[in-house]
């Protein structure tokens, strides 16, 4: 996730508790990567999605995001599908952490939600915190992150963050 | 103003006083992976740069979910985690020793005070015993391995006062499906839940770990208990590690206290496809079912095992029905051998299989075919959880699911006992 960057495409607007089973299936655990899981994302929810999606496109959700299984398949298989951003009223917690580690930008904006039906076009200002729904015409503000997380996030995820850590306690001789 | 459970725990661990809210990088006193969540924790371990885990003793993994491999692809991965664990001197607990959340307290790697870490979010259980022990991903659980710490928004707390004594055939189970119904399946999200009252005193330790798994069940980063007297017993009979057990301050500044007065409580049913949506039992007896399970990291342990025997002694489950057993762990299956309890259900027609996930996760062991319905033990009912989208999964307690498998239909189990 680079600095300032905008996304837009397309919504694929669901419920609330889409649970990290329903986006990808234990029995496709055996495939580590976007690539593998991606074809696989959200099949027993809606058989066709995984086809349908468009790269940039972006899923929009209510309450209760990702809950579940601690799989980190989940937000790999979002992001192997081609999908740039998940909105959500809210994100359950290890889903919320899982997503910023593995670089798969995520915002809670309940408003924007309420506003987003299938197909509306969106854009989003990751840098700026913000959603444009260009189909209504209406901009929501979603909740900013914490500055600890801002931290990760602009490493590009915790494998980056800690591989820097990890060198400056090196270069300081520690 | 005085700390919660959760509080305490991370100012032991920092040394200074800490209060929900604060972001803080913790030691971790343990730190676990499944067969699910391993393979990618290594990779991630690798692509940090990682060579050897910063202590190895505080490590291990356990192969559960899929155990023994039904696939070449799983097969490969279980391979790729032993070779880890050999490599880094981490313990490997194989196919065969049990569930993850069973075998952590039962061979003593956990003890009060403890913050611990788990790639698979039922890590909740260990709040039972009075530690802060939470759900993380993959590459957590990598960075935690190379470090040895991780980082941590200190929760705020959600305290719920269980009033009364249960009812007869009403079980620990029954009380964590009446409370997700009652929070919802995002009812304690980011928060940490403390539970209390004389129902928890009452309950046995093993009884707790059922509570505190399925805290996550309502978004809870943790599920507390305070240690009692049986909490202490239990512990030194099974650890070598010394410990303080922590104890909230009677003025801690909680989110919000609930009490539930639970005299009357029936058995609890939680309804395809959500586990907050939760009835009584006598709302929903006599949907035929086709397969029972009993185990899970929810309720695979001697007691829960003893519970069903009793129901199907002398009984014969339906023949409608498969009823598929999996205990918690070797050591549980060794007792229940010993007690009498497996001769029993298998004389009833359950079929035994490995200690471990068993079909809860959907891999293998009992998928489930399509239109048909499943009662289990375990702690989630999500569409497509047992491996087919097609299938309804009902949840509910070792007594419910053993009296239901007699009859073929959903059963309150106070009919039986």
């Amino acid at each position: 996730m680079s600095e300032g960057m905008v996304l837009e495409g397309n919504a694929w607007r669901y419920g609330r508790d889409i649970d990290t089973d329903v986006i990808i299936p234990a029995r496709y655990l055996t495939a580590t990567t976007p690539e593998e899981l991606g074809p696989h994302c959200l099949e027993d929810l809606d058989p066709e999605f995984a086809n349908k999606v468009q790269p940039g496109d972006i899923i929009v959700a209510e309450e209760n995001f990702g809950s579940g299984s601690s799989r980190e398949h989940a937000p790999l298989a979002i992001k192997g599908c081609g999908v740039s951003c998940v909105i959500a009223s809210s994100f359950a917690r290890i889903f919320y952490r899982n997503s910023i580690n593995v670089g798969l930008p995520i915002l809670e904006c309940p408003q924007a939600v309420k506003d987003v039906e299938t197909g509306h076009r969106l854009r989003v200002d990751l840098e700026a915190g913000t959603v444009e729904n260009l189909t209504t015409g209406n901009k929501f503000q979603a909740q900013p992150f914490p500055d600890f997380m801002r931290e990760i996030i602009s490493r590009g995820g915790l494998v980056e963050y800690v591989r820097e850590r990890l060198r400056e306690s090196k270069a300081g001789g520690a | 103003m005085g700390l919660t459970i959760t509080e305490k725990i991370f100012s032991n661990h920092l040394g200074r006083t800490v209060r929900a809210g604060e972001l803080v990088v913790s030691e971790v006193d343990f730190m676990m992976g499944q067969d699910g969540t391993s393979p990618l924790a290594i990779q991630a371990f690798r692509e940090l740069g990682g060579r050897r885990v910063h202590d190895p003793s505080r490590v291990v993994m356990v192969i559960d979910h899929s155990a023994p491999s039904p696939l070449e692809g799983i097969s490969n991965l279980h391979a790729m985690m032993r070779r880890f664990a050999a490599e880094q001197g981490v313990h490997l607990y194989d196919v065969g020793c049990g569930v993850c959340h069973c075998l952590l307290p039962e061979q003593g790697h956990v003890v009060p005070g403890d913050i611990v870490i788990g790639a698979d979010s039922h890590t909740t259980t260990y709040g039972a015993i009075n530690a802060f022990s939470t759900g993380v991903g993959s590459t957590d659980l990598a960075a935690a391995m190379l470090t040895g710490r991780l980082w941590f928004k200190v929760p705020e707390t959600l305290r719920l006062v269980l009033r009364g004594t249960l009812p007869a055939g009403v079980f620990s189970k029954d009380v964590a499906l009446f409370l997700a119904g009652k929070l919802t399946a995002d009812g304690a999200n980011y928060l940490a839940v403390e539970y209390g009252g004389e129902v928890i005193s009452s309950l046995s330790v093993e009884a707790r770990f059922t509570i505190s798994n399925m805290a996550v069940e309502m978004g809870a980063k943790a599920g507390l208990m305070e240690a009692d007297e049986k909490t202490l017993k239990w512990i030194s009979r099974r650890t070598a590690r010394s410990f303080s057990p922590v104890a909230p301050d009677p003025d801690a500044s909680y989110r919000e206290v609930l009490e539930f007065d639970l005299r009357e409580l029936s058995p609890q049913v939680a309804l395809p496809h959500r586990v907050d949506n939760v009835k009584p039992v006598e709302e929903v007896e006599g949907i035929p079912i086709q397969e029972a399970v009993i185990g899970t990291c929810t309720n695979g342990r001697l007691e829960d095992l003893e519970v069903a025997a009793r129901i199907l002694a002398g009984r014969r489950v339906s023949p409608e029905v498969r009823l598929v057993v999996a205990p918690a762990s070797r050591q549980v299956l060794l007792q229940a051998m010993e007690k009498g309890v497996v001769q029993r259900l298998v004389e009833a027609g359950a079929a035994l299989v490995t200690p471990g996930c068993g079909p809860c996760v959907g891999t293998h062991n009992g998928i489930p075919a399509d239109g048909e319905r499943v009662i289990s033990t375990a702690n989630r009912n999500f569409k497509g959880r047992m491996g087919n989208a097609n299938a309804d999964i009902y949840l509910a307690s070792p007594a419910t699911v053993a009296a239901s498998a007699v009859a073929g239909k959903i059963t309150d189990p106070r009919r039986l006992l």
